[in-house]
């Protein structure tokens, strides 16, 4: 049971810390500078709860090797990080980044929405902490599809172009692995069938209100979970993990 | 008697030290110190993060245990989630403050919502004093605050934004 929360939680961390990466690599490359402060801060939101989680990851832990959140975060290999390959799809125009993180934020708020029930006192915590956060992150990014979607001849084009290509990889997020269904019976997360339907409801709704198509797709990229990801993971974590890996144990 | 008003001296002695990214809000009004425990010289500290990635609160941490240490106590300072942080706890002194500082205080949850939505205009100007304001990025310089200026007098400034 011990070693299910502590993949839990690396499981919950994961996303919030790899899209987290991906939004820091916009820092100063925003299209405009409100929306570049913006991503960054949406991104500093995500790594402050990444480090809840992390923090408690190693505290669950408890082990000889004194894990700490540090450890967790920058000394992992690739198999062993749990984040689904939406968020490790790389930086593209605006409208790709709008489209990440739509997906990612509208599932995010339901199942912090969850969360905040969680038998888990501590994840109870940081789910009622992170919930008021992300319902501004859903906020901004469904603004932004609904004025590119229904904007522009061309800002409808790149909009539907990148819920497009993005949109296979949604089903991965409120599909169940062991983990959640353990954490399921355990009370402490949520049922992901349930989550599914509300999230394509969501994703369908908020799709139109922005004159945009819902993809007809059913054949979902999934692998993330289990720790096989995409070949853009590694180029992450080699950025991620240079300090660590350069310098073992340097605290600043 | 919540264990504030109860070590109301060493709640004095906080009242010093402030959010390093708006000096002129103590933590105290800004009410992120939320229990603090007394054995003896020892102090135990708990403080809960305004937002969960807010870069201020280990600096906080330090100047808390600076503070009362210089002042003779063994301060331990602990961070505490539960419950999470609202804006509802910035004390009617914090609000006054952060007006004169040119930071326009927490509304409602709607105040920002109603500026995008064409509602009704609530958020006061800090330079003129004027409603007539418009929200320019619900994201500003700090994880905590959105951008707006005014219609009138044109002045930029920031809101600090509702967080329930």
């Amino acid at each position: 049971m011990k070693e299910s929360l502590y993949q839990y939680l690396l499981l919950l961390g994961d996303n919030a810390m790899i899209l987290g990466h991906r939004l820091s690599e916009l820092c100063g490359h925003g299209p405009s500078l409100e929306t570049d402060i913006a991503l960054t801060n949406i991104s500093l939101d995500l790594f402050g709860q990444v480090r809840n989680y992390f923090q408690y990851a190693a505290e669950v832990k408890d082990d000889q090797e004194k894990t700490t959140e540090d450890k967790i975060a920058f000394l992992r290999y690739p198999h062993e990080y749990r984040n689904v390959l939406l968020v490790e799809q790389p930086n593209k125009d605006f409208a790709f980044v709008i489209a990440r993180q739509f997906f990612f934020d509208a599932y995010h708020l339901l199942l912090l929405k969850e969360l905040c029930k969680s038998k888990d006192e501590q994840i109870n915590a940081i789910a009622n902490k992170s919930i008021k956060e992300v319902k501004y992150h859903l906020r901004f990014s469904s603004e932004w599809l609904k004025r590119l979607g229904d904007g522009t001849a061309e800002s409808h084009d790149k909009m539907q172009a990148a819920v497009n290509y993005l949109y296979p990889y949604v089903g991965e997020l409120p599909s169940e692995s062991p983990i959640e269904k353990e954490m399921k019976e355990a009370g402490i997360g949520p049922d992901l069938g349930v989550l599914r339907t509300a999230y394509f409801a969501q994703i369908k709704s908020t799709l139109a209100e922005a004159t945009l198509e819902t993809p007809q797709f059913f054949g979902f990229h999934s692998g993330g979970k289990k720790g096989v990801h995409s070949e853009h993971h590694g180029f992450i974590l080699s950025n991620l993990q240079y300090m660590q890996r350069t310098y073992p144990e340097m605290e600043w | 008697m919540n264990s504030l008003e109860k070590n109301s001296d060493i709640a004095e002695l906080l009242v010093q030290v402030s959010d390093p990214e708006i000096p002129v809000l103590s933590i105290m009004d800004m009410g992120v110190v939320r229990e603090i425990e007394r054995d003896g010289q020892a102090v135990l500290v708990k403080i809960t993060p305004t937002y969960s990635g807010c870069p201020a609160m280990d600096t906080i941490a330090t100047d808390i245990k600076i503070t009362l240490d210089r002042a003779g106590y063994s301060t331990t300072v602990k961070q505490i989630l539960a419950p999470a942080w609202t804006t509802d706890w910035i004390t009617e002194r914090g609000r006054k403050h952060l007006e004169e500082y040119g930071i326009a205080p927490p509304l409602d949850a709607s105040a920002d919502k109603s500026v995008l939505l064409d509602g009704a205009r609530i958020v006061k100007c800090t330079n003129c004093g004027s409603t007539n304001t418009k929200m320019v990025s619900q994201f500003g310089s700090t994880a905590c605050k959105a951008l707006f200026q005014c219609n009138d007098c044109l002045e930029p400034f920031d809101y600090f934004k509702c967080l329930k």
